[in-house]
């Protein structure tokens, strides 16, 4: 059991990774940063390859596998451990982080080629890797949040790469400070969590709460406040309403970051976070429908604001927010196994879309304004099919690996345990919304006329290191939903029974029925056979909606490109409305930007700062000075002075004495 | 009220008389010689308390030559009356109630203090107890050689240091 | 046949310390400072003799020998400072002399 006793490895390469081209890279060949990032990311995922192999091997009874390295923290209660840990919900994490970030690794060699910084990209995307295997792996909260913080400050690093570029340094900025308000209060989650159950480690903290009631839909105790604190680090973390606003902005940075961070893993960490927490989630009513109602309202609007979006890479970031919420939608009506394996999908078709999107904008010279694309289909085929694929999936078109995922969350919405109703109602609006705008997408960039001008722009096929990875992952959007397969044909979805034992193990006694898996509750409907499930799977809600916006979106872009144009006409306020982001980013300038920023200017600068804290100072100084002078006037020559002093000390001394000789 | 009595406050109340005197002075010259009435009337008292050497002593050198050499002085300087600057501010204010603080606190803490037993005799008392000037002597070429011989050399150390300072620039 | 206590010659010798203290203070002119302060020594002298007799030990006669001969060689070399200072400053007033300052 090599690697699972040694999981320190997986963290180490890239890390090493890292520190080598950060520290030497500057003057090596791109080929040599190459080797050692490029070496570095898939050593880890060969290691976790390995991992896996090993892990299929122990017996039930030694999940979670749990490593513990040194003790890092220990102050009076508290011990904090430098500890891992491997449980099924891991090993699925860390395929997915690791394939998708080697393959981004192997694209990005082909996408930066001609950036400078070059050493300094994969420098931070190796660390990077190092913080998110670090948060997957962790056996406690706090190593959890070195690995959660860690991943912030790399994506902070990344957005900002260009770091002469003004709007990219805000946009780092933003999302840097952004995510603060959330981490704030998952600090706080952190330091309850600590004071309830005396311990930070997840197997203490589970199986404490395991001997705890559930609490009621009316009662707001310890374990909701916990997870409401926790699921506010992960709105800022996974850009979830209201603190989305830093992902938009962070397509500032390079489309590889934006594949990497923005959509296939660090902003999933929250997902992660939520599913690892379910023992406390289940046992939190009030926390599970807040979360189901965040990620609800999230997809359905952010899927608003990405229907009328002209830059390509906004409409992929609004989608990536719009997703997430369906991911915590899953988690919210206690779907974790689907909301993980909508993760996984999401990681693979959207990190496509994300770096199909860096292949057309790479082809097209840096361009990235898709009312200036069109026609693009035969020019770079490569892209254009590998990217239909991923919207496929996306749209939840059946086959594709999207069409699983969202069946399962909607389907958990609609019938689960924890159904609502205006929850499945919001959740396929949104499919049919996200549907209809990513095929607009395709249709706009790679179907029409060209509107830009073929002899300014030379239209390329990108190179094969940016081209395989693409389809690699298209491979990935159309296969791997099939692990649900089996369910539609009464079979059991392996992937939810895989994940079985880390959602089941800790889960609390329900008076209504069990939460398992979702086979169970529509096996409790009619009895119908295997090909009839398969069928009304295929013909669902989700389908239907997905199909109406593939055919929506062929109407408006393809047979009547005019009839966009009218509509925004039209309604011209909704579209302006929609087009400016609801005014989100001006709103929360004006209520929370400006005040901030007049309080630190007037009070804290102008007040605390130079009168406070510099008058203390200098007033100390000022103390000094005055008494000095005072005390120099005591030299004034005069020799009748010294004798009266000398008096003075006469007196009191003998008083001194006297009192002594009196005391005594 | 014995003869020793009567003979102690009449010195104490010459000594002290003088001492005010001292102070109330405008001219030095008139300062001087009250400080001599002053030596006199202690070395009277000295005799009071037996020590007859060291009234001669005080005498001989102290109003014989201490203040012979005050008087030299100040008639070579002519120093007349001293004019009335009062530049100091502390003295001018506490100066003289700090001073006289002192006194006072001196006094009342000496009235209560010292060896009640210790009682002078003063003239006719048992030779049991003589303060004869052999064993002064003996004393002070045994006990304090050493003090003696340096104060000795500092008296050669004043002594040119005084030539040098006064020494006028020919 | 009874003598005086010696606490009345302390009492004397604390009189005649503080009028001199006072006088040092009080006066200005240097010399006339200067004979305060060998009033002060007297006064000093006083009590040692008187402690003297109290214990019957001559040590204290001895200190006072020791005074009075260090009181002669200090008004020696005082005075021929007064005379510098005179020589320099023309005055005899301690106020004027006031050049020991920074």
């Amino acid at each position: 059991m090599f690697l699972l006793d040694h999981l320190w490895i997986i963290l180490a390469l890239p890390l090493a990774g890292a520190a080598i081209n950060g520290l030497f890279g500057k003057r090596w060949p791109k080929s040599a940063v190459n080797s050692v990032a490029v070496g570095a990311v898939s050593l880890a995922f060969l290691a976790v390859a390995e991992l896996v192999r090993e892990f299929v091997r122990l017996r039930p009874d030694q999940i979670p596998y749990f490593k513990n390295y040194f003790p890092w923290m220990t102050a009076g209660p508290l011990h904090v451990d430098f500890a891992l840990q491997v449980d099924q919900l891991s090993i699925v994490m860390l395929l997915t982080v690791s394939f998708v970030g080697m393959l981004i690794h192997i694209y990005s060699t082909g996408y930066m080629a001609h950036e400078g910084g070059y050493y300094r990209f994969f420098s931070y995307l190796n660390l990077f890797m190092f913080f998110m295997l670090t948060l997957v792996l962790a056996a406690n909260v706090v190593v959890m949040f070195v690995g959660w913080e860690g991943v912030g400050l790399c994506s902070y690093l990344l957005i900002g790469f260009w770091f002469l570029k003004q709007s990219a340094i805000n946009a780092g900025k933003k999302a840097f400070i952004v995510t603060r308000i959330g981490d704030f209060g998952f600090t706080v989650g952190i330091l309850l969590l600590f004071w309830t159950f005396r311990s930070v480690d997840f197997g203490t903290i589970f199986a404490k709460a395991a001997t705890w009631p559930a609490e009621s839909m009316t009662q707001v105790g310890t374990l909701t406040i916990i997870c409401l604190l926790l699921f506010t680090g992960a709105i800022g973390k996974s850009a979830q309403l209201p603190l989305y606003v830093w992902l938009p902005d962070a397509m500032e940075g390079p489309t590889p970051v934006s594949a990497l961070i923005h959509a296939a893993t660090m902003v999933t960490a929250g997902v992660y976070m939520v599913a690892r927490m379910n023992p406390l989630f289940s046992r939190a009513p009030i926390a599970m429908l807040a979360v189901a109602i965040v990620g609800a309202l999230t997809a359905f609007y952010s899927a608003t604001i990405g229907l009328v979006q002209t830059d390509i890479k906004k409409v992929l970031a609004y989608s990536t927010v719009s997703q997430l919420g369906y991911m915590f939608l899953a988690c919210g009506v206690g779907a974790y196994a689907a909301g993980v394996f909508h993760l996984m999908t999401h990681a693979f078709f959207k990190g496509l879309l994300f770096l199909a999107a860096g292949s057309v904008i790479h082809a097209m010279g840096g361009e990235q304004d898709m009312l200036k694309m069109g026609g693009l289909r035969k020019k770079i085929p490569v892209t254009y099919w590998t990217m239909f694929i991923a919207t496929l999936a996306i749209a939840g078109i059946p086959g594709f690996a999207g069409f699983f995922s969202k069946d399962e969350i909607l389907n958990a919405a609609g019938s689960g345990p924890h159904a609502n109703v205006w929850l499945w109602g919001l959740g396929l609006v949104a499919a049919g919304l996200t549907s209809f705008y990513m095929f607009r997408l395709i249709f706009l960039t790679f179907f029409g006329q060209p509107r830009f001008d073929e002899h300014k722009v030379h239209v390329h096929e990108s190179p094969r290191n940016m081209t395989v990875p693409l389809i690699i992952l298209a491979i990935l959007s159309t296969a791997g939903g099939w692990f649900a397969a089996p369910h539609l044909m009464r079979g059991t979805d392996c992937f939810e029974s895989f994940l079985h034992p880390v959602f089941a193990t800790y889960a609390p006694e329900h008076p209504v029925g069990q939460e398992e898996s979702l086979s169970g509750a529509a096996a409790s409907e009619l009895e119908p056979g295997p090909g009839m499930e398969l069928l009304h799977a295929v013909t669902g809600p989700p389908v239907i909606v997905g199909i109406l916006g593939l055919l929506l979106a062929w109407w408006f872009y393809i047979k009547r490109p005019e009839v966009p144009k009218r509509l925004a006409q039209s309604l011209r306020g909704p579209y302006t409305l929609l087009l400016n982001k609801y005014y989100v980013d001006e709103i929360y300038l004006a209520l929370i930007v400006r005040p901030l920023l007049w309080i630190s200017t007037n009070v804290l600068w102008h007040v605390m700062d130079e009168r406070v804290i510099d008058g203390t100072v200098n007033g100390a100084a000022m103390v000094a000075r005055e008494a000095g002078g005072q005390v120099r006037e005591l030299q004034s020559g005069n020799a009748r002075s010294y004798a009266t002093w000398v008096v003075f000390g006469a007196v009191g001394f003998t008083v001194l004495m006297l009192a002594l000789w009196m005391v005594r | 009220m014995s003869l020793p009595f009567i003979l102690f406050f009449a010195f104490a109340a010459i000594a002290v008389a003088s001492a005010l005197l001292l102070i109330v002075a405008r001219e030095p010259i008139h300062s001087a010689l009250s400080l001599v009435l002053v030596m006199i009337s202690l070395a009277a008292l000295y005799l009071l308390l037996g020590a007859e050497f060291i009234a001669a002593v005080q005498i001989i050198v102290y109003a014989g030559a201490i203040m012979v050499l005050f008087v030299f002085v100040i008639m070579l300087l002519n120093a007349g009356t001293e004019e009335r600057t009062n530049w100091s501010s502390i003295a001018k204010y506490a100066g003289v109630p700090l001073a006289i603080f002192l006194l006072l606190e001196l006094a009342h803490w000496m009235a209560r203090a010292g060896p009640g037993v210790g009682i002078a005799n003063g003239v006719g008392r048992d030779s049991n107890t003589a303060v004869s000037t052999r064993a002064l002597s003996e004393l002070l070429f045994e006990k304090y050689l050493f003090p003696f011989e340096a104060t000795s050399i500092l008296i050669l150390i004043a002594v040119l240091g005084a030539l040098v300072l006064a020494k006028r620039d020919e | 046949m009874s003598g005086v206590p010696i606490p009345y010659y302390l009492v004397l010798s604390a009189i005649l310390f503080g009028m001199g203290a006072v006088a040092v203070v009080f006066k200005r002119n240097i010399i006339t400072i200067f004979m305060a302060i060998e009033l002060m020594l007297n006064a000093v002298n006083l009590a040692f003799v008187a402690f003297a007799r109290a214990w019957n030990q001559l040590d204290g006669l001895v200190f006072v020998f020791f005074v009075i001969v260090v009181a002669a060689a200090e008004a020696a070399v005082g005075l021929a400072i007064v005379i510098t200072i005179v020589q320099n400053r023309q005055t005899l007033n301690v106020e004027r002399v006031n050049l020991l300052k920074l």
